[in-house]
């Protein structure tokens, strides 16, 4: 080994560190300051080891009641985005080379519009005909931009389709609706699955747009950060905590099939 | 039972692009049909005009004797195999078998024994639950097939659906599609590039390049009697000796070249004193044989090919000769380096005009 | 379109327009007319709409050019969106170069997946993470007193804190456009330079990042737009003298009560984005439908 080849080693090695501390110690921080004692969410100084910050979160019905709302909203927005998504893409993908990359563009615009002003103009709008924030407008104005992202992972697998399959069906006599249903669908299905997921997850994150189209109701990411003004409280570091355990566990679950579906071939 | 097809006059373009003209020819029922062709002669092109994929420019598409115009693929006694076979990687192959019968609304039971009377057919029994990925080459094949003939089509229109094949599995997928090919006397419409393919399994041929139809005819007849000097140099395997005609007499024409006078049998439209062709075929030249006509080469050199070799030598004026001699007759056969005298019959050749 | 119609016959197709049409025109572009509309148009009592002097006029952009304050902090906004942008491209750019290049398939697969672990919980969870750290009386401080570095504790929630903020919600949106494009650089064309006797620097400046070009500005585009936009990093990490345009609209809607100001200022924070996107994916000459993930 050489005097370069250990200046590299040697940077990579301590970039590593310094990128998964800033990567993983806030998280650590956050999961450890549930079980301190201490009012304020914290791990100095450390008051004394309890659990009683997850009782309180078992108590705190705002809490439960703000995942409702936001489990419903995640609901109706993979109901509003799949079908729209995946007929975009059907869309794009029929297009003509100069149309396609016009449509494109408006297409993934809604991605290039900041979340605020994607909840402010729905708001505006809506007030206008009459209707005011809620669950309503929050899947309305998330489902804007989350059909983009839908529209992009089908586009992405339908390019790989092999379109001799609907010559194919057709020629057997399938009716249209029959290749959409029998051919298409199914070969979508892996792209609806992992696109359903994802947009269950930007729901559920999404506070910049939620914000302004809420109106009186109270998804979780809009209940936390109020929180945070009005006395917040190591049991949001305990549903943290659970969020981070779920995750670490699907992680690994996920990479323990992957590699056993590699080795088996 | 199965249907005649009768092309009249098809013409295709696409845009500016001119992809088949004026195409006509008639293919009787329960034939086995063939149509040969480098890649981009137009073949494919008619093949979607009569599976109803592409409506012609010109001219009309008769099936049973009945006009095709403005009918699509799934209006039409037609079923195609694609190149790619085009299998639903998704259904398991006795869905793919049945999926014409799902689409005529047939129900499932039925769809089901449907589908084993035809695994039983291509010898796939017990293989209805397995999913096309899990199957080899020649079973995807098969399956292809079965899930055409399924719809009991008229026509089977086959898209050079052995092409991905290794040698071996294609030798053997051709007897047994010429073998289903019989048993179901449905007319098989069939195109390839590959001759050999062409010439094995078909009752008629039809030849393309660029988009014209050169000859229609027997294997046999195509090999024999070329028409055209596309037909002659692509359908086997030949030697060209360019000349002027000096006569016609009989149907043996007369050419006058560099290596002599030189008879063979008078194509159309050949005319004393206009240059012309004399194709003559590796097989029909025999060392030190007898006959009017005579070539002679210097052996370069000898390829040894089991029941045959290929004696490759240089003419006189440059030009190459190719020459077949049977395996069992090498000891007389000619050396390398030495000059050696070939021999034809007249009616081992033909005279064509230059194109 | 004829093609879909071709492909999936009138009723499926019609489905499909309407579908793309409700959306677009219905979730897309009236909303974003609506706010033109508003932002041009004065805030009146009910009684006075309508009347004569609810007329369209640019007095509420105007305002924002007038009103010191607020045009200082939308100009902060700009370029701190902007150091935002170039720290995270800092802070990723070694880490996609080590996964596209060095890494073998299994560490490429678990170190995204590490990755992903913080952005699983959401925006608002991952600040507050940093709220917590950054205490005044927080871990980060007692760390650094404990080992005599500083004195007293420091007041990081302001700019730096919503930079570390930032930085750290949007570091995903940067790492796999840049990744996905040096993925595609050939090593032997870095092994090429090497040998050439570029410097490791050199390699860098001249071979790897023009190949990167269209991840990069992809990269920078989104998190610049996102950190534009972002509401809850200035709220919860900011401090009264680190305050965010967003804060401002949103306090014209929900605490000044004038909407039509507000709408201006969020039309004015669209434009603004839009020209930042369009313009560095002019100058690094990609196309917009390079912008894929």
């Amino acid at each position: 080994m050489n005097a370069a080849d250990r200046i590299r080693k040697a940077f990579f090695g301590f970039y590593f560190a310094a990128f998964f501390l800033y990567l993983f110690a806030p998280l650590a921080i956050m999961g450890a300051a549930t079980f301190n004692a201490s009012r304020f969410p914290t791990v100095t100084p450390w008051q004394g080891t309890t659990l009683q910050w997850f009782s309180a979160l078992w108590a705190d019905t705002g809490m439960w009641q703000s995942l409702w709302t936001s489990a419903v909203v995640a609901f109706f927005v993979v109901l509003v985005v799949l079908p729209i998504g995946t007929a975009a893409a059907l869309l794009l993908t029929s297009l003509h080379a100069r149309a396609r990359s016009f449509m494109y563009a408006v297409m993934v615009s809604p991605l290039l519009t900041p979340g605020v002003v994607i909840g402010i103009s729905t708001l505006v709008l809506w007030r206008q005909l009459g209707v005011g924030g809620g669950v309503f407008l929050i899947v309305l104005a998330q489902s804007s931009f989350i059909i983009c992202y839908v529209m992009l992972m089908v586009a992405a697998r339908l390019q790989r389709f092999d379109r001799t399959q609907e010559e194919a069906a057709v020629g057997l006599g399938a009716s249209k609706f029959m290749v959409f249903r029998r051919v298409i669908l199914p070969f979508l299905k892996p792209a609806l699955l992992a696109a359903g997921f994802l947009a269950v997850l930007q729901s559920i994150e999404n506070y910049n747009t939620t914000l302004f189209v809420r109106g009186f109701d109270t998804p979780l990411t809009v209940y936390i950060a109020t929180k945070v003004r009005t006395g917040l409280t190591p049991a949001v570091n305990a549903l943290a905590l659970i969020m981070i355990a779920v995750t670490i566990i699907g992680a690994i679950t996920y990479e323990v099939v992957r590699r056993r579906n590699q080795r088996a071939g | 039972m199965s249907h005649s097809v009768e092309l009249h006059s098809v013409g295709m373009s696409f845009g500016r692009t001119r992809a088949v003209s004026d195409v006509s020819f008639t293919v009787e029922a329960g034939e086995f049909f063939s149509i040969l062709g480098p890649s981009g002669c137009g073949k494919t092109t008619i093949l979607r005009i009569v599976a109803g994929f592409l409506q012609p420019t010109d001219g009309a598409v008769l099936i049973g004797g009945q006009d095709m115009a403005g009918l699509g693929p799934d209006q039409r006694p037609t079923a195609m195999i694609f190149q790619s076979l085009a299998l639903f990687p998704l259904m398991p192959v006795w869905e793919n078998i049945a999926f014409g019968l799902e689409a005529r609304g047939v129900a499932k039971a039925e769809r089901r024994k449907k589908a084993d009377e035809l695994l039983h057919l291509i010898a796939l029994d017990g293989y209805g639950d397995r999913m096309p990925g899990e199957l080899s080459g020649g079973q995807r094949q098969r399956v292809a097939i079965a899930r055409a003939l399924a719809v009991e089509p008229q026509v089977l229109l086959l898209d050079e659906p052995l092409s991905a094949l290794d040698l071996k599995l294609r030798q053997h997928m051709r007897s047994e599609l010429r073998s289903l090919q019989k048993r179901t006397g449905v007319t098989f419409i069939y195109i390839t590039h590959d001759q050999s393919e062409a010439l094995a399994m078909s009752d008629r041929v039809a030849v393309m390049s660029d988009g014209i139809l050169q000859q229609v005819g027997a294997p046999r007849e195509l090999y024999d009697n070329p028409a055209t000097p596309f037909v002659a140099t692509f359908v086997g395997e030949t030697n060209i000796i360019a000349g002027e005609v000096s006569a016609i007499d009989n149907g043996i024409a007369t050419v006058e070249s560099t290596h002599g006078r030189l008879r063979g049998r008078a194509g159309d439209g050949l005319a004393v004193g206009k240059t012309a062709r004399l194709y003559v075929r590796p097989e029909a030249l025999e060392p030190d044989g007898n006959g009017g006509n005579r070539l002679t080469a210097e052996i370069e050199s000898i390829d040894f090919e089991g029941a045959f070799a290929l004696a490759h030598g240089r003419l006189d004026d440059g030009g190459e000769l190719v020459a077949s001699i049977a395996s069992t007759r090498l000891g007389h056969a000619p050396s390398i380096g030495e000059r050696a005298s070939f021999a034809f019959a007249d009616v081992n050749a033909v005279v064509l005009p230059d194109d | 379109m004829t093609d879909l119609y071709k492909r999936f016959g009138g009723g499926l197709g019609t489905l499909f327009v309407a579908l793309v049409a409700v959306w677009l025109t219905g979730m897309v572009l009236a909303p974003n007319i609506m706010m033109i509309d508003y932002a041009l148009k004065p805030n009146l009592p009910p009684a006075e709409i309508g009347g004569p002097r609810d007329v369209y006029s640019l007095d509420n952009i105007l305002y924002l050019a007038n009103e010191g304050v607020h045009r200082a902090i939308f100009f902060k906004t700009i370029w701190a969106s902007a150091l935002v942008a170039f720290v995270t491209f800092i802070v990723c750019y070694p880490l996609a170069y080590w996964l596209a290049q060095n890494a073998t398939q299994n560490q490429t697969a678990i170190v995204l997946l590490a990755l992903t672990i913080p952005f699983w919980i959401n925006e608002v969870l991952r600040t507050l993470a940093w709220y917590i750290l950054l205490a005044f009386r927080g871990p980060l401080n007692a760390l650094l007193m404990s080992l005599g570095i500083i004195d007293e504790p420091v007041r990081w929630y302001g700019d730096g804190g919503v930079l570390a903020g930032m930085t750290y919600a949007y570091i995903l949106f940067m790492l796999f456009p840049v990744y996905n494009a040096i993925e595609s650089l050939e090593k032997s064309q870095i092994e090429a330079a090497r040998d050439l006797g570029a410097s490791v620097w050199r390699t860098h400046w001249r071979v790897v990042i023009p190949h990167a070009k269209a991840g990069i500005a992809t990269g920078c585009v989104f998190t610049f737009m996102l950190a534009a936009g972002s509401y809850v990093a200035p709220a919860l990490l900011g401090a009264p003298g680190s305050r965010w345009f967003t804060e401002i609209i949103y306090n014209w809607f929900f605490e000044g009560g004038d909407w039509n100001r507000g709408a201006a200022y969020a039309l004015v924070l669209l434009v603004l984005c839009l020209t930042v996107v369009l313009v560095t994916l002019r100058i690094a000459r990609v196309s917009l439908t390079e912008v894929a993930k």
